[in-house]
């Protein structure tokens, strides 16, 4: 059946290594709703985590053909119950809305989000959560006057890794080969 | 001609090392260094401006490295693989960039579906051009991405030694495959300090996966528990060498072996524990067989389509151990059971030590019941009819006799190359090349010449179509200045065959663009200074045959052939292998 899943990637630091990994989603004509990357606590080693809906089947595959890259160390799927994610958004409102509307101090307050900068046309909010509650914000927000809105993709730890960080690091004491 | 030592690649201690005064070269001069250090002999290539820094340099190594001008491409690629599958090196191809590079594509994926190591290597518009629309200049990185099994540009010459010790070892390291190695003309030109290291290890790659005795023990108890249990042998068999240890676990155990296409020539055809040809085109019995045994032990294969025919009805009713080095093939059509997930020489010789010797005496007579039946049906009006137009099949039989199974036999892609794979007796390892998972029309002429460079002292022999020959044949005037002395011959039906059989079963016989007007092939032959004869008749043909492996050198053998022939046994596609059709 066809949901959400969470895969991670671990790859070199090298040019046009987004690219291999999703041509491999490209032709099984999956697609990709979210990908962030950045490196680990392991200089040169990269963590990719990329979110699509497709089926459990299917990504067994693509991991697979993911992990014979050259340049990846590994790749796993995830189901939703087996990582603790969250996403970011940021949320510009009008400055104007701070005095004219409700009570926005209350809302920023209930929802667990904070306000990051403010000047005298807008200022901005941060929200960490899970795509639904961070669009159920947007709602809530646009009486107040929504200028703009953006959201991260996924990070992702897994609930079931034991010692991935004692992994990485034998990995840093092999040199990266050209 | 400038003469130029060779280097010493490794010193010898620490302290030679500190002292060794290492040379100030180019970067083009590097790339053949590079080569040489790699035990690179043979390049296929074509120049261009991209390349030609690199060109320069191999003028000074005529006396190591042997370059062979080709006449597009993609005759390089393909004959850099017929090279590779001869002599079991790494294929070199050289070209430069934009069309140059572009032309390279079609025997990269050639070369990745069938697991061949290849390096290409090709010049790029300099560094400070790249991105701008330069003459010539194509993303060769980002086209070849998905038909490599990995790439590299390189902008800096000294990155050159590095990048090619990588390309080498990734080639021809665990599930070989092509690798492009694109090297911009700033770098060919640029001097550095060069040394050069062999790589043989990259932390995020390992070829080889270590073997899993409890895997092997298991698969063991598997084998020695079956009642009838059957070996699929793939291509990996004969990549690992692993010929030897297929046969001491089959005989052992008494197992009847199935060959893939391109597993062809890893079991000599006249082993009695030989069943024959798996897939569309494959033989009657080990088809039909699929779906009665109880064990499968797949090597080195991967269950193309062309194989199972219909996957949800293929060997349901059997156990499955698959050998496979490469993890991603595991479970990716079917379902293993027991995975070995290890080079098949290591895994075959594990698992032979803990199989039981034992009998399937009627197992295997099933095989030999379904092999009358076909030959009864099929093979004998093939192999050897007394009246109407010359057959394919008694070409291929007539050839494969005259050479006694012992030429590498390389083929083209359609009816011609199923009749040549269903018919020629192999006998040794690594003497069938075939364009497999791609099917490549065009193939065999180019890997035909690639293949006699690799393998000088075999005959070597391309079967090919009418259409198939159409496609390179300006790889004649390669073999011709070079020399090559491969023997052809076109299997003339005047219709692109394959094709027109689908029609003929599939979508009735409304031939759509397959019948051809062809030239004179003597002629175009002689144009090219390559001695041909073209035969009608049967009771030319053997002589002509004859003639032909007698000649010293090229020659081109045409063989009119029946024109609307048709291969069987064949599965349809899609099909499940139980519905297989004789006739």
């Amino acid at each position: 059946m066809q949901k959400e899943y969470t895969v991670t990637v671990y790859t070199e630091d090298r040019i046009g290594i987004t690219n291999r990994i999703t041509i491999i989603f490209t032709r099984r004509g999956i697609n990709i709703t979210s990908l962030t990357t950045a490196e680990t606590e392991i200089p040169g080693v990269f963590k990719f985590v990329i979110t699509v809906l497709s089926t459990r089947e299917k990504l067994d595959k693509v991991v697979g053909q993911i992990e014979r890259l050259i340049e990846i160390h590994r790749a796993f799927v995830h189901e939703e119950d087996e990582v603790v994610y969250q996403e970011l958004a940021l949320y510009k409102i009008s400055t104007k809305a701070l005095h004219t509307a409700g009570d926005v101090e209350k809302l920023i307050r209930e929802n667990n989000a904070r306000i990051l900068t403010i000047t005298a046309d807008y200022f901005v909010i941060e929200k960490t959560g899970h795509q639904q509650e961070l669009t159920d914000f947007i709602k809530k927000l646009e009486p107040y006057g929504l200028i703009e809105y953006t959201k991260s993709g996924r990070v992702a730890i897994v609930k079931w890794s034991r010692r991935f960080h004692e992994h990485l690091k034998e990995l840093d004491k092999s040199v990266a080969s050209y | 001609m400038q003469q130029k030592d060779v280097l010493p690649m490794k010193p010898e201690t620490e302290a030679d090392k500190r002292s060794a005064v290492k040379p100030v070269i180019t970067g083009s001069e590097a790339v053949i260094r590079s080569l040489i250090a790699e035990g690179v002999e043979t390049i296929f290539g074509y120049p261009g401006g991209a390349i030609m820094p690199i060109y320069d340099a191999l003028y000074d190594f005529q006396d190591q490295v042997h370059h062979i001008l080709v006449r597009h491409e993609q005759g390089a690629t393909h004959a850099a693989q017929g090279y590779s599958r001869a002599s079991g090196k790494v294929g070199v191809a050289f070209a430069t960039s934009g069309p140059g590079a572009t032309n390279l594509v079609t025997g990269l994926a050639d070369a990745y579906m069938d697991s061949t190591p290849m390096v290409c290597i090709t010049g790029q518009v300099a560094a400070t051009l790249l991105g701008t629309d330069a003459f010539q200049e194509t993303d060769v990185i980002g086209i070849t991405m998905p038909i490599t099994k990995w790439n590299i540009q390189v902008t800096r010459q000294e990155d050159i030694p590095g990048a090619i010790a990588k390309a080498f070892y990734i080639a021809r390291s665990g599930r070989p495959g092509p690798v492009l190695v694109d090297i911009t003309k700033n770098a060919q030109v640029g001097t550095f300090e060069f040394e050069y290291n062999k790589c043989e290890f990259i932390r995020s790659y390992q070829p080889v996966p270590e073997l899993d005795n409890e895997a092997v023990t298991a698969a063991a108890a598997l084998i020695n528990s079956a009642k009838k249990p059957y070996i699929f042998c793939g291509h990996g068999v004969l990549l690992s060498g692993a010929e030897n240890e297929l046969l001491s676990l089959a005989e052992k155990a008494q197992i009847p072996i199935a060959s893939t296409l391109l597993g062809l020539s890893a079991v000599p055809v006249d082993h009695p524990l030989y069943g024959g040809l798996l897939g569309m085109h494959g033989n009657y019995a080990p088809n039909m067989l699929t779906c009665e045994c109880d064990l499968v032990i797949a090597v080195g294969m991967r269950f193309d389509d062309r194989v199972t025919g219909d996957v949800t009805t293929f060997v349901k009713q059997a156990k499955v151990i698959h050998i496979e080095i490469d993890a991603a093939e595991i479970n990716k059509i079917i379902p293993a059971d027991i995975a070995i997930l290890a080079d098949a020489k290591e895994a075959l010789s594990a698992l032979s030590q803990l199989v039981m010797p034992a009998k399937h005496d009627a197992w295997l007579e099933e095989f030999r019941f379904g092999h009358k039946k076909e030959y009864d049906k099929v093979q004998h009006r093939e192999l050897y009819p007394e009246s109407g137009e010359i057959k394919m099949a008694e070409t291929v039989r007539l050839i494969s006799e005259k050479t006694n199974g012992e030429a590498i036999l390389v083929t083209d892609v359609g009816q011609h190359q199923m009749i040549a794979s269903r018919y020629y007796r192999f006998k040794n390892p690594n003497t069938n090349i075939t364009s497999g998972g791609m099917g490549t029309m065009g193939f065999s002429i180019p890997a035909a010449m690639g293949a006699k460079m690799g393998a000088p002292e075999k005959e070597v022999i391309a079967v090919v179509g009418d259409g198939c020959f159409q496609m390179t044949l300006q790889e004649l005037g390669t073999i011709y200045q070079s020399q090559i002395g491969c023997k052809m011959v076109i299997l003339n039906n005047n219709f692109l065959g394959m094709v027109r059989q689908w029609q003929q079963l599939f979508f009735d016989k409304r031939y759509s663009s397959t019948e051809m007007v062809n030239p004179d092939f003597i002629q175009i032959a002689k144009g090219f200074f390559i001695p041909g004869k073209k035969v009608t008749a049967r009771e030319d043909l053997a002589a002509a045959i004859d003639e032909m492996l007698a000649h010293k050198g090229a020659y081109l053998l045409e063989v009119v052939v029946e024109k609307e022939d048709n291969v069987f046994p064949m599965v349809p596609a899609g099909a499940p292998v139980s519905t297989i059709r004789l006739e």
